[in-house]
């Protein structure tokens, strides 16, 4: 009886020994095919682009406040080298990424996996998120837009890691994001849809963690186009002139703010203004009597700049 | 020499911190170290392309392209290395039958292990190897022995004995086309950029050290608009493949290998910070008045440093004292 006990034990070892790797395997999701990204989250931001001075939800030093403050939008006009330039990786699922193509690469002589990649196809952006064990470069290699990526599985869960970036912005009115900068994905899979979510640390200019989510649509039918992007010569300036404004001397700041009825110190961004507390120190807000931009703006082709004649749909009355 | 403050310019401060710097050769931007243990220092390799390698240990980067016709090194980093910086390079070299030694400017961080290399050069061939620099390098090495002038302590077999006189010197080496072009009153009066024409890679010397503000070495002819001048002349060389990534390498004085992208957000750092300066002294500001406005305080978390040989108050007086003059 006691040698048919330690028998059975035995069995139930060696079948969860066996079962425990493809137990593993089968907790991880299929992120391959093509996406479709959703813009209902920050659709004004992502879409028809920020506003000058809106700093909002950004946890930004006073460095990167002024170095925002400090950028003119004529910039990516007059230095050419600007113009063809992609989101960093931080950045590339935020913006328009219509579509997103993820597949995987494996070895082929050992079918292990190397690298889960992606492309979107405004500048053909692609992502190498290497899932082989491999270390990341020394420091002194050179920076990519989109970094160096390498992931691991967690459960259902595609966690990455991203370094060697080179230096780019978390915003596209000129808020800043460093060359030193690092962040770590979290991309999960709810049947049909995809959500990840970024954690981007900055010691140059954030004091906390920016973390911000990005969704997509599994849109299998998608094709992809090539894209292309060549500088031209948009503004005739000399040769090395790059347009900012002197401190204290950019007339855009407020914008944001008076537009939108907000406190200006709210617009500023930084760490304290990011949670709930923060709105018992902004007091009461007077309501705009009405909106005046992007007042409906929840996807694609869903985000006028203007409210139509007809108060009753794109301006609608916010009291 | 009248500043903005209508007071003598304290010249004598600057030169001595110049002077440190080169001096002691401490500029390790990675990680500033007060007394560095050469002895701990290893030489990495990182391939560009081609048969052009970056070498980092400690000081400024090493470049060395191998082909065979032998071995041509852009800067020699420090002395007390030189036996780690020798293997590296004889693990890598194709051939050894001909040294090219080129300097990109004076600072002992760059030309300290010329001799040794020299040496190593004339072991393996015979003859000593050519050292190419352009002339002002030789003039400050030539100059008088003074031992607060720590290149006129160098030992004349490590001087460059090939200078060259005019805007640029060609040369042809391993197969491929090298233009080396002076960059006038940048870093120093003596900078040289090495340009591989073949493989597409610029080593550019100190005008360029992503992450740190420049050096702007005024006691021996440096300037900040020099530097903008040499960064634009940069970016008229590099070239990117698509979408502003790939193309021409850039391996810089300091600091990680680059490329356009990167260089451009260096000019524009550095344009910036002109600008502002500028204006601040445009409207009768003293160096303090401009100091406590704090003009590259956006800048300062990514390039700055508080301590070290070259800090971003000396930053600071190197850009007005240059826009004052």
């Amino acid at each position: 009886m006691r040698r048919y006990v330690i028998f059975t034990n035995g069995l139930l070892v060696l079948s969860a020994c066996l079962l425990i790797p493809g137990m593993s395997t089968l907790a991880q999701s299929d992120l391959t095919g093509f996406w479709v990204g959703l813009y209902h989250e920050d659709a004004p931001e992502r879409l028809p682009g920020p506003q000058f001075g809106d700093y909002l939800e950004l946890p930004l030093n006073e460095a990167g406040r002024m170095r925002a403050d400090s950028y003119d939008p004529n910039r990516i006009s007059a230095v050419q080298e600007f113009q063809c330039r992609p989101h960093g990786g931080d950045y590339s699922m935020r913006g328009l990424s219509v579509p997103l193509r993820i597949w995987e690469e494996y070895d082929p002589n050992t079918q292990q996996l190397i690298a889960v990649r992606t492309r979107t196809a405004w500048m053909e952006m692609e992502r190498t998120i290497y899932m082989d064990g491999r270390a990341h470069p020394p420091e002194y290699a050179h920076h990519t837009w989109q970094g160096f990526s390498t992931g691991v599985w967690e459960g259902n869960m595609l966690s990455v890691t991203t370094t060697h970036l080179k230096p780019s912005y978390l915003r596209r009115n000129g808020v800043p994001r460093s060359a030193k900068a690092t962040f770590t994905d979290h991309w999960v899979r709810h049947g049909n849809y995809l959500t990840v979510t970024t954690f981007i640390d900055d010691p140059v200019f954030l004091t906390e963690p920016l973390v911000r989510s990005s969704n997509w649509v599994f849109e299998p039918t998608m094709k992809m186009s090539p894209y292309s992007c060549e500088p031209a010569t948009e503004m005739f300036v000399p040769e090395g002139t790059v347009p900012h404004y002197l401190p204290g001397q950019n007339p855009f700041n407020s914008e944001f703010s008076d537009l939108f009825g907000l406190p200006f110190e709210a617009t500023r961004g930084g760490a304290e203004t990011l949670y709930p507390e923060y709105r018992q120190e902004m007091g009461e807000i007077p309501t705009p009597p009405q909106c005046w931009r992007y007042c409906i703006c929840t996807g694609l082709f869903n985000c006028p700049e203007r409210p139509s004649p007809s108060p009753s749909t794109n301006g609608r009355t916010l009291e | 020499m009248i500043g903005g403050t209508g007071q003598p310019m304290n010249l004598q401060r600057v030169a001595l911190a110049s002077v440190m710097l080169v001096f002691l050769g401490l500029l390790n931007f990675t990680n500033a170290q007060e007394n560095p243990n050469f002895d701990e220092v290893s030489i990495r390799v990182l391939p560009v392309r081609d048969n052009i390698y970056m070498l980092v240990g400690l000081g400024g980067n090493i470049t060395v392209q191998v082909g065979e016709n032998g071995v041509l090194v852009v800067d020699t980093q420090f002395a007390p290395l030189s036996e780690k910086i020798k293997a590296t390079i004889n693990d890598l070299a194709q051939s050894t039958s001909r040294y090219i030694i080129i300097n990109t400017h004076v600072h002992l961080d760059h030309v300290g292990g010329n001799e040794a290399l020299a040496q190593w050069a004339r072991e393996h061939t015979g003859t000593a190897p050519q050292i190419i620099a352009h002339e002002n390098v030789l003039v400050r090495v030539t100059a008088p022995p003074d031992e607060n002038i720590p290149e006129t302590q160098i030992s004349p077999t490590a001087w460059p004995n090939a200078p060259y006189l005019t805007g640029f010197k060609d040369l042809y080496f391993n197969g491929e086309p090298i233009e080396i072009l002076h960059q006038p009153e940048a870093h120093t009066d003596g900078d040289s950029m090495v340009f591989f024409r073949s493989s597409d890679v610029v080593s550019t010397g100190d005008i360029f050290t992503p992450g740190n503000y420049p050096v702007i070495d005024i006691a021996r002819g440096g300037s900040v608009q020099g530097i903008i001048n040499a960064l634009n002349r940069l970016l008229r060389i590099t070239v990117v493949e698509a979408f502003q990534e790939g193309g021409t390498k850039v391996i810089p004085g300091h600091g990680r290998l680059c490329e356009e992208a990167d260089v451009v957000e260096y000019r524009n750092m550095i344009t910036i910070i002109r600008d502002r300066v500028q204006n601040l002294i445009n409207r009768g500001m003293s160096l303090q008045e401009v100091k406590n406005t704090r003009p590259t305080l956006d800048y300062d978390t990514e390039y700055g440093s508080d301590t070290g040989f070259w800090t971003t108050d000396m930053f600071i007086e190197a850009v007005y004292r240059s826009l004052s003059e």
